[in-house]
């Protein structure tokens, strides 16, 4: 049996994985807030008309929790942050990359990176971004 | 509109804590027959009813309610809206009176939880294989992968970003938070935990969502409070020592979450907090530097914190300050969560809304026993029910 090569899907639709990879946002045309679901209209001012913007991965650390205590399938501890790009949007991910969770820091500055988070049935992994430090 | 102002009559609330041996109807009879009791009125008195219940929220709880308490026949609304669920049938009943509808009605809410841990968080499970689904086109689980969901964890997050904009604001100053709270329940029969910790006992309890510590975090539970409302016109008519115990309702509002940038990810709790409490210390004419005592949303020690800041009880960008003076402490100038709060009253999510009223109801009337505090006039109660919603009600002693 011929083993198919792996295949990689992103862990959200707004993760693009071609390199580098980043994330993207759907812009409301009139106001330009930015919202990573798919949309009917702009929450901000109702507008409905969106353009797929690039997302940049610099960032600083807004605010930060390290989780301890978290449903039984989810790996403790880690560190959940808010992480304000450099564009001005802002993201949930985890700060990876850290030697303690400890180690997080509000403000500090931090790129998105990207890594493979578990792999299916049929071979397919899931690639999840996080945020580490500079 | 009618016009009049609406008052509080009579309200109740259970002890919270956990009632294996009864179910949420008998817990939300017991508040209501004694709310009513309180007021000196009963069911046939009521021109409506709203019952509130988060995860009962589809079971009739109002017509459940009535089956146990008297069906007359009158308007039921069953309210559901998250944290903010019991202040959501107090305000439907107070709107009723308001619109003319209803002379007299009856809030309630109640929530039976037990002991459900985490509410949030890990729901999805790792499906076999990956296939995009939802308004995000995940995968899989997104919970502990990309940041938390958990409730301790949001809100903790909250208090992280009001820590990273504002200075004098860490780990000790959300830990004095829950200090005050326990310390304040020990003098509160009606409290879920009545045990005072230390801030070392505090900050060394087990981490669930740093800063949060499990002491920093509200229990699960059971419990229920209930409201009567009356309009201005027929309290007039009731005996003179129902006119003497009813409280007005100065300012009742609702707001929800208006956009800012971030809010997809990170609820913000601030902003709609910060609008209610606007529009009622307008409404009422009552500003913070009045308020005798505050009942708010203390989901997490976090959150404490920084609905100091968005309720206007201390300057902005001061909240750390202000936990640090002792102002928000049963002896200090602004009393807050003398209850106990939500981290040792405990939260039964739709119990919360109606029992923070019950209590500053409770010390407007003189009538709060050890917990009281002194000559109190005026008071505010808060919630927000994440999602969001956030109600704010205060309360004035008759003149």
């Amino acid at each position: 049996m011929v083993e198919n090569p792996k295949s990689q899907v992103p862990i959200v639709d707004y993760l693009q994985l071609d390199e580098p990879p980043h994330l993207i946002a759907n812009e409301c045309g009139a106001c330009q807030a930015r919202f990573f679901d798919r949309r009917n209209a702009c929450g901000a001012c109702g507008a409905t008309d969106f353009a797929t913007v690039r997302v940049v991965n610099r960032g600083v650390l807004k605010a930060f929790s390290i989780v301890y205590r978290a449903a039984p399938t989810v790996q403790v501890p880690f560190v959940s942050a808010i992480v304000e790009t450099s564009d001005g949007t802002t993201v949930r991910a985890n700060v990876v990359g850290l030697e303690n969770p400890d180690d997080a820091e509000l403000g500090m500055a931090l790129e998105m990176t990207t890594y493979v988070c578990g792999t299916d049935d049929a071979g397919t992994e899931c690639v999840a971004f996080g945020y580490a430090p500079v | 509109m009618s016009g009049g102002a609406v008052w509080v009559l009579g309200t109740s609330m259970t002890r919270f804590g956990r009632y294996p041996e009864m179910d949420s109807v008998d817990l939300a009879a017991r508040a209501s027959l004694d709310a009513m009791d309180d007021g000196g009125v009963t069911i046939h008195d009521m021109d409506v009813l709203a019952a509130g219940t988060l995860f009962q929220a589809s079971t009739s709880m109002g017509q459940r309610l009535q089956k146990q308490i008297g069906q007359t026949g009158i308007p039921v609304y069953n309210v559901s809206n998250a944290c903010a669920t019991g202040a959501t049938a107090l305000r439907t009943v107070y709107l009723s009176i308001r619109a003319g509808e209803a002379e007299m009605g009856l809030a309630v809410g109640v929530e039976q939880m037990g002991k459900m841990g985490l509410l949030a968080g890990g729901s999805k499970e790792d499906r076999n294989v990956y296939e995009p689904s939802g308004r995000y086109g995940a995968v899989t689980a997104v919970d502990g992968v990309l940041g938390t969901e958990t409730m301790p964890g949001v809100f903790a997050q909250a208090g992280m970003q009001y820590a990273y904009e504002n200075d004098g604001v860490g780990f000790e100053q959300f830990a004095r938070v829950a200090y005050k709270n326990h310390q304040h329940s020990t003098l509160n029969p009606l409290a879920q935990y009545q045990k005072e910790f230390s801030m070392e006992e505090i900050m060394e309890a087990p981490v669930q969502s740093y800063p949060n510590t499990l002491l920093m975090c509200c229990p699960t539970g059971d419990g229920a409070a209930a409201v009567v409302l009356v309009s201005e016109e027929r309290l007039r008519s009731l005996p003179v020592e129902a006119q003497r115990r009813a409280v007005k309702v100065a300012a009742s509002v609702l707001t929800s979450d208006p956009y800012v940038e971030g809010g997809q990810v990170q609820p913000d709790v601030n902003t709609l907090t910060r609008n209610a409490a606007a529009k009622a210390y307008e409404l009422s004419g009552i500003g913070p530097e009045d308020l005798d005592l505050v009942e708010l949303h203390d989901c997490f020690a976090t959150a404490e914190l920084i609905h100091y800041d968005n309720l206007g009880l201390c300057e902005r960008g001061g909240a750390g300050d202000f936990i640090d003076s002792g102002a928000p402490f049963r002896d200090g100038t602004t009393p807050v969560n003398v209850s106990g709060g939500l981290i040792s009253k405990g939260h039964p999510i739709g119990a919360t809304g109606v029992a923070n009223v019950f209590e500053v109801t409770t010390h407007l009337r003189g009538e709060a026993g050890d917990r009281q505090i002194e000559g109190a006039r005026v008071g505010l109660a808060h919630v927000i029910g994440l999602g969001s919603s956030c109600g704010v009600h205060i309360l004035e002693k008759a003149a």
